[in-house]
């Protein structure tokens, strides 16, 4: 990935996946995914169900051998180490805590394996149930505890043996979703405290923007898109990534003028040119994707000057979120473009909002579009 | 619809379904055990049934109680009996060992099959069933007999020069006890292994434990309750076991179901044999209601806080 070698080009990446294949029979989960990960990153594979994200973090816990690739953890090659080899513990999300021990037992687990001296293990089961705040139910069974608690000793349990990556596949995935939001920045909280390199699987973008420094989006067992949250919102550089990451509206069409200075796409379903303030390399007449979201357009209930990047509809539909409201608009090709507007936008205006059925005509600025090529 | 009104309509409807097992209980289980129990205080009398009544209402009437306690007597000091009841117990804590090692495994290892080869492999565990028991102990006759297939085979081929002593002896006893009571222990040792989450053996896996790190610290307690209910599943009858000492057991075997069949149909003392099957379920009981105390407090928990 050209983001991956760029992120790279100035530390010296702490966990590198190269080209790594997993093969169930005949179909590919993962099929060649290579990516740097720098110390104490919390990064997120974020991607829909099937996409081969969880695969691929079984193949760095060593619960699943890779067909092919290779993968080296601070200079060790642990390819082909077995799980409980590997200086990485994972938090599996359905916490898989061992129902016949106490929590404080769950947590001394890993370091009884180590051998390590029972002084120093209580004081490490200590240490790590101060860090989720479980200290008083140390001696409770798993089934005694609320789901959040559970989440918090499974935490404890992966992090106990300080592993040198931490694995963590939705972690938040079995808490409803209050319980969720609150938790997310905890979970932040706890991993910069304690400086660990993180991988998270996850399948749900908000939490994926949350928690992670950098993002890596997963389809059909290809990586397509690393970046920090901002980049990829902002940048997406395909169309699966622009629909994925929050919601777009996407025209198609071809490049009729291609100068330094702008683009125009011919966009039959807006009935009219998409104007970009950029160039971009590509042969005109190309076929190409304009990705405007909804937020950066613009609606208005009295006519806009005709031209490029504009067109009238009526509103089929509005979703109204307190702070904001999606306008759902559609145009005379038929094809039906979300807007958000904010919900002082008519009263700043002195205006009625539209309503169902209403005429309105959509606009948005020359900087505003993002050309998609694949 | 108003479910509330359907539930308290459903409830007297429970309640007589929860009663059903308690009531079967009650007529095969209790009442047959009190009958027993009242036959073996009564004496050996020369009578349609064999022995008296322990009630007599007298002439002017005097209710006549009797309670005979020379059988307990005759059991607690004659030491052959505590040798049969040891003997018994011997065995059957035997039977259920090796039942136990040989069928964890097979358990363990019909449960990490895939569900489509899984069903095929219980149906052979449970095949021997759809064949009457007393066939399948005559059959193993034939085999361990001094000119049986096995001895008549290892003879043709010259490994042996005279027949192997496999018949009438503790062998013959031990390999057929253990063959008939297996299923009893691969069946419920099978239905709680199959129930394992095996998440939790990749996760001890994840935190350093190799197989078998994780077999004894995961699986093998989390199974307890199987092996427990399978043990006693072998155990308990194997205590009381008639057939197969008397078919292939050896001529000095003591088990405890042979002397209860002596002293009933050989010396005809049916309040002997009540009191020696009172002992018994007496020494059977007491073990389990200990360790059924030991699981229900297993199963409350014991957290602090």
């Amino acid at each position: 990935m050209v983001d991956a070698a760029k992120q790279s080009a100035s530390e010296k990446p702490y966990l590198s996946i190269t080209n790594i294949v997993k093969k169930f029979g005949d179909t590919a989960a993962v099929d060649g995914v290579t990516l740097d990960i720098r110390r104490k990153e919390i990064f997120a594979l974020l991607g829909s169900s099937g996409c081969g994200k969880s695969t691929l973090l079984r193949m760095l816990a060593g619960m699943e051998r890779p067909t092919s690739g290779q993968i080296i953890l601070d200079g060790q090659d642990i390819t082909r180490l077995a799980p409980y080899e590997r200086p990485i513990n994972m938090m599996f999300q359905s916490y898989a805590l061992f129902p016949h021990m106490s929590v404080a037992d769950n947590i001394a687990f890993g370091l009884k394996q180590d051998k390590m001296p029972k002084g120093e293990i209580d004081a490490r089961v200590a240490e790590m149930l101060d860090l989720v705040q479980m200290r008083k139910y140390a001696n409770r069974k798993p089934y005694q505890l609320s789901g959040g608690q559970q989440q918090r000793v499974a935490l404890a349990r992966s992090l106990a043996k300080r592993p040198k990556l931490l694995l963590l596949d939705e972690p938040l995935g079995a808490l409803d979703k209050k319980l969720r939001q609150q938790t997310q920045l905890e979970l932040v909280n706890t991993l910069e405290k304690v400086g660990v390199t993180c991988i998270m699987v996850t399948h749900d973008q908000e939490e994926a923007m949350t928690m992670a420094t950098r993002i890596g989006i997963m389809s059909e067992g290809q990586l397509l898109q690393v970046g920090t949250p901002a980049e990829i919102y902002d940048y997406p550089n395909c169309r699966f990534t622009a629909e994925f990451i929050g919601d777009t509206n996407l025209f198609t069409g071809p490049v009729v003028v291609d100068e330094p200075d702008r683009v125009e796409i011919e966009a039959a379903e807006l009935g009219g040119r998409i104007w970009i303030d950029h160039g971009i390399t590509g042969p005109k007449g190309m076929q190409v994707w304009a990705s405007i979201r909804p937020e950066d357009v613009r609606v208005d209930r009295d006519p806009v000057a005709a031209g490029p990047n504009a067109a009238k509809g009526a509103v089929t539909e509005i979703a109204y979120f307190g702070s904001y409201s999606v306008y759902h608009v559609k145009l005379g090709s038929g094809k039906v473009l979300k807007a958000m507007v904010p919900v002082n936008r008519w009263h700043e205006a002195n205006l009625e909002p539209p309503t169902w059925g209403d005429q309105v005509y959509v606009s948005w600025r020359a900087d505003m579009p993002v050309v998609l090529t694949r | 619809m108003n479910i509330q009104r359907l539930f308290k309509r459903l409830k007297p409807g429970r309640g007589a379904v929860i009663s059903i097992p308690y009531f079967w209980l009650l007529l095969f289980f209790l009442v047959p055990f009190f009958i027993v129990l009242k036959i073996s205080f009564a004496e050996q009398d020369l009578a349609i049934p064999p022995f008296t009544s322990l009630m007599n209402l007298e002439e002017g009437g005097l209710l006549h109680i009797t309670l005979n306690l020379g059988n307990f007597d005759f059991i607690l000091s004659d030491d052959f009996y505590a040798k049969t009841y040891l003997s018994s117990l011997q065995a059957a804590l035997f039977t259920t060992l090796m039942c136990l090692l040989l069928g964890y495994p097979i358990a363990y290892a019909i449960a990490r099959t895939d569900p489509a080869r899984r069903n095929v492999l219980l149906m052979l565990v449970m095949l021997p069933f759809w064949t009457s028991f007393l066939l399948r102990v005559y059959a193993w006759m034939g085999l361990l007999n001094e000119n049986g297939l096995i001895n008549s085979f290892l003879l043709a081929i010259g490994l042996v020069d005279e027949p192997l002593p496999l018949f009438h002896n503790n062998f013959s006893l031990y390999l057929v006890m253990v063959y008939a009571y297996l299923p009893f222990m691969i069946l419920p040792l099978f239905s709680h292994l199959v129930k394992m989450d095996g998440r939790l053996l990749e996760a001890a896996s994840d935190l350093g434990a190799g197989p078998i790190k994780a077999f004894f610290t995961i699986t093998l307690p989390l199974s307890r309750n199987g092996i427990i209910a399978g043990s006693m599943m072998v155990f308990i009858p194997a205590v009381g076991e008639f057939v197969i000492p008397e078919l292939v057991g050896g001529p000095d075997t003591l088990m405890i179901g042979k002397v209860l069949w002596n002293e009933f149909f050989d010396n005809n003392n049916w309040p002997m044999a009540a009191a020696v099957a009172t002992v018994m379920v007496l020494l059977l009981i007491v073990p389990i209601a200990f360790l059924h105390r030991f699981e229900t407090r297993q199963l409350e928990g014991k957290g602090n806080e």
